[in-house]
């Protein structure tokens, strides 16, 4: 199954606006959405349908039986994530390493599962739709993204083909993401910021080899910056496959519940529509 | 020589596991006595560095070359010094592919990813 | 006084209500968490004056010592070291820094040398100091980043914090000494379903808290609505305006060039004094 990601870099540059819209577009029956702290894609592309959804345990957490504790304090001065505090753990702190439990000297310290999300899968007659939701303030983003990924890819098989919504920012999840994915989108708008974050993103997606291209989201902001994003890639070899424009419709659409797509005269669409022909060449 | 494959299922009929590090199964075949035995991959429910731990399993058990679609970099900073050879999988079954590797029909996987880098804990 | 600005999801204009903010406060500290993506220093161009590397550490083996055991290798939750050829390996990019393995070695062969995941850059624009946290690319976590920018605060100036986007650890790590969060939402259902969270999240942390209306246009907000519904105070609301864009995507700051935008975040600046008193 070949897969197309959409990354930004920077967050609200529109991603989940031109997934949604490619998603609407070439009628991909499955896809999901990697963007595990605050996933959106659920909002325009499965509001009628009930998902099914199972607790996601990334990882194990100490726990301290209070019972057993002989309060020695040994725990507290040894944990590097500063996790334990009167002889109970905190739970948003501890990274899961074990020391605690493997040095407590009357063994009064246990590693337990430790539910840290949602998975959701929303399937009907002809799409699968794999997405999560992190729980506020849990760790193992990263994680939690593969088992999305692995759970689209377990409920896709016969798919040709799967589009992805990625996460923003360079980190752990964008590098989950990205690993086994056959090209990246990513959208840039043109703003000192954009250019900035669009270019670190570049260089993490060069680090995987993997084929990349860009689109300038709202162009007509500041037709300059957008030239000099134009130029950026020309130099470094990265195709930029076309420009959106600053289109009132879409914010419209997103409150709607629905994709852009979904108003095919409006100009955003038009462009988006333009941009998923050239994808086609690319990925297949 | 002993190979080894990341299978899904107790049989050789079934397909190589595009997965290397959480595979659910490795098949370790010995090319001389013909012999071979499923083991448990640990490694798969890791919280992160499951190419590593993978890895280091089928060093212990001797293995001295692997059949497998993908390979993370961790996974290959473990193999490589161990010199074990990396061949890359072709669509089939583990038979298919081990017959194939037999007859010198397999290309060394010479495509290493970044790997998934499944952190655990925070972030 | 130390001001967290958050936003659940990117580009509602965190930077923006953050730099600008800063740059109406007298000798305020800016202080970028975003590691993974800075972009206040792309407004305030500032004279950079010091940059300090931020290393975490990582195991280093002894040969000599090592009887070859494996407690280290078997214990590591986070299989950061293996075990070849009679030599142990480190995986660096996989280790937490937990110190486990130093502490369970019998024969004390591992100890710990730092590695550098990133930098903490000080500088000066104007009288506004700015601290920027960058982590490198292909590194995971930005937590240790912002420790080291947040340990750089004495508490003696009025702080302002950009927070990263999202609600997750680094974000809980940027908040923890905050005395005031400020929540930034733009009008769109996006926006609202993100902003939730991290409503969510202050109200978790019991910080004291108002919410600023970013880029509203004409008529239904459900921005807005979400913060009538839940008595959410609107200390400010910036409508989307071309002229504001362009001065944002220049890396331009708006109070500096604008005195109607001046008034307008020295009214926010008062509005969080007042409730945080």
């Amino acid at each position: 199954m070949k897969q197309l990601l959409i990354l930004s870099g920077k967050g609200g540059t529109g991603k989940t606006t031109v997934s949604s819209a490619l998603i609407a577009l070439s009628g991909v029956k499955a896809f999901a959405d990697c963007d595990v702290d605050a996933p959106n894609l659920h909002l325009v592309t499965a509001q009628d349908i009930k998902p099914n959804t199972s607790n996601y345990y990334g990882f194990q957490k100490a726990y301290i039986d209070f019972e057993k504790c002989i309060k020695c304090g040994l725990c507290e001065k040894t944990c590097r994530f500063n996790a334990i505090h009167y002889f109970s753990v905190n739970t948003s702190e501890c990274e899961g390493c074990a020391v605690c439990s493997e040095i407590c000297p009357v063994n009064a310290i246990e590693m337990r599962d430790y539910s840290s999300g949602k998975l959701m899968l929303y399937s009907s007659n002809d799409i699968t739709f794999s997405t999560a939701k992190l729980k506020t303030g849990s760790g193992a983003s990263g994680k939690l993204v593969t088992a999305v990924k692995k759970q689209l890819k377990d409920n896709s098989r016969n798919c040709e083909y799967a589009i992805i919504d990625g996460s923003p920012g360079i980190g752990c999840p964008v590098i989950a993401s990205i690993s086994g994915v056959n090209m990246v989108l990513v959208v840039s708008e043109p703003t000192v910021s954009g250019i900035h974050d669009m270019k670190r993103i570049i260089e993490t997606t060069k680090k995987f080899g993997t084929k990349c291209a860009v689109c300038i989201n709202k162009y007509d902001v500041n037709e300059s910056k957008s030239n000099q994003i134009e130029e950026y890639c020309n130099s470094i070899g990265i195709e930029v496959l076309g420009r959106i424009p600053y289109d009132k419709t879409v914010s419209m659409a997103v409150n709607n519940c629905r994709s852009i797509a979904e108003y095919p005269e409006s100009p955003a669409s038009k462009s988006i529509a333009e941009i998923w022909d050239k994808i086609k060449n690319i990925l297949f | 020589m002993k190979i080894a494959l990341p299978v899904e299922e107790k049989t050789m009929n079934t397909p190589v596991c595009v997965s290397f590090g959480r595979t659910p199964l490795f098949v370790i075949f010995d090319t001389e006595s013909g012999e071979y035995e499923f083991i448990d991959n640990s490694a798969a429910a890791s919280q992160g560095g499951a190419g590593i731990k993978a890895a280091q399993l089928l060093e212990d058990k001797g293995v001295k070359a692997v059949i497998t679609f993908r390979c993370g970099e961790n996974a290959a900073g473990v193999l490589k010094p161990a010199e074990i050879a990396l061949y890359k999988a072709v669509d089939g079954t583990a038979f298919d592919n081990i017959e194939k590797f037999k007859v010198g029909e397999l290309c060394l996987l010479d495509e290493i990813h970044s790997g998934f880098h499944n952190h655990g804990g925070k972030q | 006084m130390q001001i967290a600005v958050l936003s659940g999801k990117g580009g509602t204009g965190k930077t923006f209500i953050s730099v600008n903010l800063a740059c109406v406060t007298e000798n305020a500290v800016y202080v970028d968490c975003d590691v993974e993506e800075p972009n206040g220093h792309l407004f305030f161009k500032p004279e950079i004056t010091a940059k300090q590397p931020v290393s975490v550490s990582v195991p280093e083996w002894d040969e000599s010592r090592c009887t070859l055991c494996r407690k280290c290798m078997d214990f590591c939750r986070y299989n950061a070291l293996a075990m070849i050829k009679e030599k142990l390996y480190v995986f660096n990019e996989v280790c937490h820094s937990c110190g486990g393995c130093m502490i369970l070695c019998p024969q004390k062969a591992i100890t710990e040398k730092p590695r550098e995941i990133g930098v903490v850059e000080t500088g000066k624009s104007s009288d506004v100091t700015v601290l920027t946290g960058y982590l490198n690319t292909g590194e995971v976590s930005g937590v240790p980043v912002i420790k080291a920018l947040l340990e750089k605060l004495d508490g003696s100036s009025e702080t302002i914090i950009d927070c990263p986007p999202g609600s997750a650890c680094v974000v809980m790590e940027s908040i923890k000494k905050s005395d005031y969060c400020l929540l930034v939402a733009e009008p769109t259902l996006f926006g609202v379903h993100n902003f939730q969270m991290v409503y969510e999240l202050v109200k978790q942390f019991k910080k004291p808290f108002g919410a600023v209306l970013n880029k509203s246009i004409e008529n239904d907000n459900p921005a807005r609505k979400f913060c009538e519904d839940n008595n959410i105070p609107v200390l400010s609301e910036f409508q989307y305006e071309e002229q504001l864009a362009e001065l944002n995507s220049e890396g331009l700051i708006a109070v500096c060039e604008c005195e109607s935008y001046a008034q307008k975040f020295r009214q926010l600046l008062s509005a969080v004094k007042e409730a945080v008193s």
